[in-house]
């Protein structure tokens, strides 16, 4: 047995080591793909004991498998958290996260910034499972407190919030969370663990959508929940957290595995129940995102810094929502949380409206318009002709957005080509027409 | 029964700065690459009690489990000792699962015996207890889970997306 120094890694190396040891019998170097439903016991106490809970053993691939696991770990270990559980989606991820710690008539709290597919799951959640919800400010930690009741059992926010931009005070909302007895959700997908990790400032729970910067190339989706393993779930406000099971013959989980308590029942309850597991073959994708993870981000962040620059100075941009600016009202909050750069995904806010708004997208020669982010590709849409496209005016204002809202997701290209595109896009918002790189003003 | 079943409460933040001392990864390898014998101090023969949860998985992973429990006559197919007095063969391990105002006489006896490791799970944290075994030439790991630390180690705790920490380019082991 070689002896392991119990060095302290550095995130980088970790980003392409944790959670991945050799495979053991061929010696695999590359992260092995176990495409297999299930696995065979090596005897019949064998099985009995995984699935009793008392050996770690493989079972059945909707609850574990050890590609995922790899993945889970490596994500885990990167946010400085217990372990992660993986999911089929970022969305499957927060449901289930919600579903392993909720029962109906309690509270959520949530920041009105959070994506907005989060806010219309939890939207629906709480009327299909009776859960209460209330939106705040997030950049408000009194509406935080103010919204506080004596059944909240979460507050969730998001490190960087969309369209806005917000960056979330992580630290002081923690503390307004533990001050009841409740944990802090966040989701940390527009950071990524390389830009922030929510637990080392107090959160308790991280959800990512691993679909964006993680697997950073637009080819799969997935999901994961990260536990930071001190929210002390035994403090008599989560019997569905510290109770005995039933679904394992009266088994406590806070009691029996202690700091992994609740990834355990998220996993042997709610990945099993639910049933929206990740495929081995996108962990192994998300695997190969995470080993170049830190060099993608560095990239983004500075072709997003460059794009926002550029496009604050144009005399067709009204507004740029980029927090990494200088004057940002964030920056402080940025320098704190953020202090590697504040991710790549962002709004700008253009002269003229809707039509506006789809002339640029029309006229872009190298940013694809699709409703995705975090691709090493550079990503555009208009959300008042798409996404929002239902809301009018005034909805849309409620949202944060204007007719002439543009999000940007800023890929790994040359910076100088993505602002040339935005350029000719800005050209022809404000209506002279572009047909072709004859009309380009160089 | 507040004095078993604490295997893996959450640690005392407070305390920990003063146990890390007792939480070196390079001794915790030592003790689970070299014991044979481990008694465990509180084993309970329910098999929903955190104490069988651990016997269960060391006993399975080759370890001779011996049983100290006054209020068991047998646990995990052994028999159970009152004390470690009682233990008729040397012991490598004491692995403690009783409140922590017990453990200064459970590491008396533990140095008595001869053991060479006191091992104090989850929430067992004694410093009192600790030094004793300490300045009796013990090893001694405080606030630690026993199964755990084996699983992240030499076992499989990665197979269920837990951080494990164990970071090298050399296989996996076939635990």
């Amino acid at each position: 047995m070689t002896e392991i120094d119990p060095r302290a890694f550095g995130f980088d190396t970790r980003a392409v080591h944790a959670g991945q040891r050799p495979d053991p019998y061929t010696g695999a170097r590359a992260v092995p793909i176990f495409q297999t439903t299930s696995y065979v016991f090596e005897d019949a106490e064998s099985a009995a004991a995984y699935f009793n809970l008392q050996e770690y053993g493989n079972t059945y691939t909707r609850i574990m498998n050890p590609t995922v696991a790899t993945f889970e770990e490596r994500v885990g270990n990167l946010e400085g958290g217990a372990g992660g559980v993986a999911f089929a989606s970022g969305l499957a991820a927060q449901a289930a996260a919600f579903f392993t710690m909720l029962v109906p008539g309690d509270h959520v709290v949530a920041s009105s910034a959070l994506y907005g597919g989060s806010v219309t799951q939890l939207k629906h959640l709480s009327r299909k499972l009776s859960l209460e919800l209330t939106f705040v400010d997030p950049d408000s930690i009194d509406a935080w407190k103010d919204a506080l009741r004596e059944n909240t059992k979460l507050l969730y926010g998001e490190t960087i919030g969309n369209p806005g931009g917000n960056v979330l005070d992580i630290q002081a909302v923690a503390d307004v969370a533990h001050g009841i007895g409740a944990p802090l959700m966040i989701d940390n997908t527009f950071a990524t663990p390389y830009l922030c990790r929510p637990i080392e400032f107090g959160a308790d729970i991280v959800v990512h959508s691993a679909t964006k910067f993680i697997g950073g190339h637009g080819t799969s989706i997935g999901g994961v929940v990260v536990e930071g393993g001190t929210f002390d779930w035994s403090n008599g406000r989560y019997p569905i957290v510290s109770d005995p099971s039933l679904a394992y013959h009266g088994l406590a989980f806070h009691d029996t595995f202690g700091m992994y308590g609740y990834l355990m029942k998220l996993r042997a309850e709610s990945l099993r129940d639910l049933g929206g597991c990740l495929s081995p073959f996108n962990a192994f994708l998300f695997l190969l995102g995470l080993e170049t993870l830190p060099l993608r981000m560095d990239r983004h962040v500075e072709n997003a810094l460059g794009v926002a620059r550029f496009l604050q100075q144009h005399p067709a941009v009204e507004r740029v929502r980029y927090p990494g600016l200088p004057d940002s009202p964030y920056a402080p909050l940025v320098a704190k949380y953020l202090p590697k750069g504040a991710g790549a995904v962002f709004a700008f806010d253009l002269a003229g409206g809707r039509e506006a708004g789809q002339r640029f997208i029309q006229s872009l020669q190298l940013w694809s318009h699709l409703a995705n982010v975090g691709d090493a590709k550079s990503l555009v849409i208009h959300p008042a002709s798409t996404t929002h496209r239902q809301l009018n005016d005034d909805e849309l204002a409620a949202a944060g957005i204007s007719a002439g809202t543009i999000r940007l997701s800023v890929g790994l290209e040359t910076l100088d080509d993505l602002v040339w595109d935005l350029e000719r896009g800005l050209a022809a918002a404000a209506g002279s027409r572009v047909n072709g790189v004859a009309e380009v003003v160089a | 029964m507040t004095d078993v079943g604490i295997v893996c409460a959450l640690p005392d933040r407070n305390a920990a700065a003063e146990v890390s001392q007792y939480q070196d990864p390079i001794v915790i390898r030592q003790i689970l690459l070299t014991a044979r014998t481990i008694a465990i101090v509180g084993l309970s023969s329910n098999a929903l009690r955190p104490s069988n949860f651990v016997g269960f998985y060391l006993q399975r992973h080759g370890y001779r489990i011996v049983p100290v429990n006054p209020r068991e006559k047998e646990a995990l197919g052994q028999p159970a000792f009152a004390s470690l007095s009682d233990v008729p063969f040397p012991v490598d391990v004491v692995d403690v699962f009783r409140a922590p105002q017990f453990v200064p006489e459970v590491a008396k006896e533990a140095v008595k015996i001869g053991a060479k490791a006191l091992w104090l799970q989850f929430g067992v944290i004694s410093p009192e207890g600790a030094r004793i075994a300490r300045d009796g030439g013990l090893q001694v790991v405080v606030d630690r889970c026993m199964k755990v630390e084996h699983a992240r180690n030499l076992g499989r705790m990665h197979w269920l997306g837990f951080n494990t920490g164990v970071v090298g380019a050399q296989r996996a082991s076939t635990l």
